[in-house]
């Protein structure tokens, strides 16, 4: 049985130790927000916060998540980040198919957690990791503009 | 097969009115007689199990005020449910605040896309030019229904209430009600024979901006996919599937896969072995340590470059003529100048964020399937035929798709076969959520076919295009599936030659002639813009070629050709205006810079995008801004239509650097690194500009794509004077 902290909750989840974070979230927590698309960390659709930092969770053993504060898509809106960047996505109806969405919008809440005016290049550089094969990249930049705005 | 015709109750014919082509769509033939036998929505019945007003199959409207659209269409990013709803809404003069939708359930008699004849599903941008008359007259009747049960509650004429966001008022008197207040009145009014739709003018929703149903579930992870189906007892399976197309189990041991914990079974079913455990990941580790041996007898072992070798052999010949105009082998005898170019396309996979994935629920009585289900009734057959139950027995349950592209439209209902295979295969014991892995969705075919075109443009003395002619080879993807009567003439695969057959440009001399190679055995499919995402490409670049050649300005040549065509000339004028087409680009020292033009109708709509690139000293290309004009009959919802080209700008941007290869029959790629999916930093500006029409509206879903990846290549033949005539790009031939 491993003990995690998940959304600011204690949790249990009995799953082997090289179980990654993505399906013992998924699978034994029910938390399904937080997505499969690769399992190899190339496109973020499972992106989460292990203490604040984004990190994807499909190659991210359970074992080494021990102790340490894991967010989801399911609690981002406990923090005013999270809440701006959810308000200027649904503002500018940033989604389509939405499956990559929660791993986007985790990803942008992290880069304007620690840069609160991120330039077109900064976007770029933090959001690379997250694919959208529905490409609604350009209103994804937009929205952490907007997201900056509100938050300013 | 046989044909089936589907009955005209009298509601139907009055909600279905004369909107739309019908097509006829043929279904195996187990299902001719017994279609599902659901029946149209009755006006009050919804009242035994709950208060509820449901004048139509599409609309519900709750003592609670709640207004429930209900969507024949898949959502799978496009916007349809919203568009859908927006068209209900307005006639039925809703607040859009007070609007949901939910999917509807596979009922083809219900649900049909009208332009399908009998067949329920969501393709080739039909959504909404299928449904347009539908939808404006269910939300009418619905209105008509409110207004008929207020007048009789208030003792006052019909024609003396107002309904404006989801009020009715009368002003002599007074009065006042909501939907919710008189849902349960109105739900004993008749339904009307005929109804007064909206005089245009009045739209307060359609044209406007109604904002997306779906942003808030799609923001905070409370969209349900398949991916996210958990049932009581539920086994997820993973499956081993062999290395080529075509190569069987021939024995396997499951030993060692078995012994995995949380595995609970391993099964063989025809298209592997499945291993079946109490969750993903250990079923995922399961198969991972099966060994299989595999039959590959009847495995097919071409690789893409034989494949491609044996199509440009049978390009030396004609083949069936698609479409002829005038003489084109005159045109050539007397031109003083004939152009020549040849261009290969590779097979391209769909590479959806949500991997193909189906939940199965077998029962005594029938089966119960949970899907982002984009075929509904083809998937309902083909589940009823392995099931050996009738159609109506299945019952599909219609969830967002994460992603789809066409994959999840597959003719022959190959993932959602498989799922059900293994349900099957343990007695229907448990149910199943097939979960394919990432290399297993890129592995598993039904990839946009590879194609060879060759073309040629002969040119008179006075520098006039006076023939032309394009030979196309290629797999058909309609030939063999319940398509093919509908899309398939004298042996043309209709899907093959759009784009191509139909060229737009007033040229005296043509000749389209298709091959149609029936040996390779890979599977193919609809690919976003499915025959266009490749007669695009060639037309538009080789009609660039030609406007060099004879020493005339690519837009100007265009518009000189498509007299007869305003539509395609209204959309590239106003892209080339809004572009400043014509003004010089300036470069960075050591950069080339070009702009480039194309312009193409694919389902009914028109789309011109003009591109702006830069061209680096070691060949790569950056696409700098895109500036679209589109042209899709009334805009239902202007900023969806926005949407859907910036994405599929991205899409086609995308595929300019994608290609699925084989080699001795095996796909080498199986995830993003092989298979690299545009990323943030290569997405370029994007303007898009909607031309005001009120003629019908047509789809938007698609026709972004295929003039993007012919506009990027001409603005990198002006950067840099080379034709890119093979895909995906080769930038070391762009190296300064």
């Amino acid at each position: 049985m491993i003990q995690l902290n998940v959304n600011g909750k204690a949790v249990k989840a009995d799953v082997e130790p090289d179980t990654p974070l993505l399906w013992v979230l998924r699978d034994t927590l029910q938390l399904t927000g937080t997505k499969y698309g690769c399992g190899q960390a190339l496109c973020g659709a499972c992106t989460v916060h292990l203490d604040g930092a984004p990190v994807r969770a499909c190659m991210t053993p359970v074992s080494s998540v021990i102790g340490r504060k894991i967010t989801t898509i399911e609690a981002v809106d406990s923090g005013k980040v999270g809440k701006a960047v959810q308000a200027a996505w649904r503002k500018l109806d940033v989604v389509q198919c939405g499956y990559c969405q929660s791993g986007q919008i985790m990803s942008a809440v992290a880069l304007l957690s620690h840069n609160r005016k991120p330039s077109d290049a900064d976007i770029d550089s933090a959001m690379s990791g997250n694919l959208c094969r529905c490409a609604t990249y350009v209103r994804i930049r937009a929205a952490i503009h907007e997201a900056a705005k509100a938050l300013a | 097969m046989s044909e089936i015709v589907i009955e005209n109750l009298s509601r139907r014919r009055f909600l279905q009115g004369g909107a739309g082509l019908t097509l006829g769509f043929c279904l195996p033939a187990i299902a001719a007689t017994t279609l599902p036998a659901a029946g149209p929505g009755k006006a009050g019945e919804g009242l035994a199990a709950a208060v509820n007003f449901e004048p139509n199959a599409f609309l519900r409207i709750g003592t609670d005020n709640s207004v429930t659209v209900i969507s024949k269409h898949l959502e799978m990013g496009q916007g349809t449910y919203t568009g859908l709803a927006t068209i209900l809404a307005e006639e039925l003069d809703a607040d859009w605040q007070q609007v949901r939708v939910e999917g509807a359930p596979a009922d083809a008699k219900r649900y049909n896309n009208l332009f399908w004849g009998p067949a329920q599903g969501t393709g080739g941008s039909t959504a909404m030019a299928n449904s347009w008359e539908q939808m404006r007259k269910a939300g009418a009747a619905g209105r008509a229904m409110l207004v008929a049960a207020a007048a009789k509650r208030w003792q006052v004429s019909a024609a003396d209430i107002v309904v404006r966001d989801g009020v009715l008022s009368h002003s002599a008197s007074g009065r006042k009600a909501s939907f919710g207040q008189l849902a349960e009145a109105a739900a004993q009014e008749s339904v009307p024979a005929e109804v007064q739709l909206k005089d245009p003018k009045d739209f307060r929703l359609i044209g406007k901006q109604a904002k997306r149903k779906d942003s808030s579930a799609k923001t905070n992870g409370t969209a349900k996919f398949t991916q996210d189906v958990f049932l009581p007892g539920m086994l997820v399976a993973v499956v081993a599937h062999p290395p080529q197309f075509g190569a069987k189990v021939k024995s396997f041991d499951a030993s060692r896969a078995k012994a995995v914990k949380g595995v609970v079974e391993v099964v063989q079913i025809p298209t592997g072995v499945a291993v079946l455990a109490r969750d993903t990941w250990s079923a995922r580790k399961g198969r991972d340590a099966l060994s299989v041996v595999w039959d590959d007898s009847a495995a097919f072992k071409l690789g893409s470059a034989e494949i491609l070798a044996r199509y440009k052999e049978m390009a030396k010949k004609p083949g069936l003529v698609a479409k002829q105009t005038g003489d084109a082998a005159q045109a050539f005898a007397g031109a003083a100048k004939v152009i020549s170019a040849a261009y290969d396309f590779p097979y391209l996979a769909h590479a959806a964020m949500e991997p193909m994935n189906c939940v199965v629920k077998l029962a005594a009585d029938g089966c119960e399937v949970w899907n982002g289900e984009q075929l509904h009734t083809g998937d309902q057959y083909g589940l009823a035929h392995v099931l050996g139950l009738q159609p109506e027995q299945v019952k599909i349950n219609m969830l967002y798709s994460g992603g789809s592209f066409g994959r999840r439209a597959c003719k022959d209902s190959d993932y959602v076969i498989e799922a059900a295979q293994i349900a099957k295969a343990i007695g229907g014991k448990a149910p199943v959520k097939l979960v394919w892995l990432r290399e297993d969705d890129m592995r598993g075919g039904y990839y946009r076919p590879l194609f060879h075109h060759a073309l040629e443009a002969a040119v008179d003395g006075s520098g006039k295009l006076t023939g032309w002619r394009h030979r196309l080879v290629g797999q058909s993807i309609v030939i063999g599936s319940p398509f093919e009567k509908m899309l398939v003439k004298d042996g043309i695969d209709g899907v093959s030659v759009e784009g191509a057959a139909n060229l737009p440009y007033a040229i005296p001399n043509l000749t389209v002639d298709l091959h149609t190679p029936t040996d390779i055995g890979v599977p193919v499919l609809w690919w976003r813009s499915v025959g266009s995402s490749h007669t695009a490409y060639s037309t538009e670049t080789f009609f660039d070629e030609v406007a060099a050649a004879t020493g005339k300005d690519p837009v100007a040549l265009r518009l000189e050709m498509l007299a007869n065509h305003p539509r395609h000339a209204g959309v590239l004028k106003l892209a080339a205006d809004k572009a400043g087409w014509g003004q010089p680009l300036k470069a960075k020292a050591g950069e080339r810079r070009g702009r480039g033009v194309a312009v193409h109708e694919s389902f009914n709509s028109y789309v011109a995008h003009v591109a702006e690139v830069t061209v680096k000293k070691d060949g790569s290309v950056k696409v700098d801004r895109i500036v679209s004009a589109v042209d899709c009959g009334t805009a239902i919802n202007p900023d969806n239509i926005r949407s859907q080209v910036e994405g599929g700008i991205g899409f086609a941007l995308s595929s300019l650097y994608e290609e699925i290869t084989l080699k001795d029959g095996r796909v080498e790629q199986g995830n993003f690194d092989g298979f690299p999916l545009l990323r943030i930093g290569d997405m370029p500006k994007v303007e898009v500009h909607i031309v005001p029409s009120s003629a019908a509206p047509t789809g938007i879903g698609e026709p972004g794509v295929p003039p993007l990846a012919p506009a990027v290549a001409n603005a990198i033949a002006a950067a840099t004077g080379k034709r890119l005539r093979k895909l995906p790009f080769n930038t070391a031939e762009l190296v300064a």
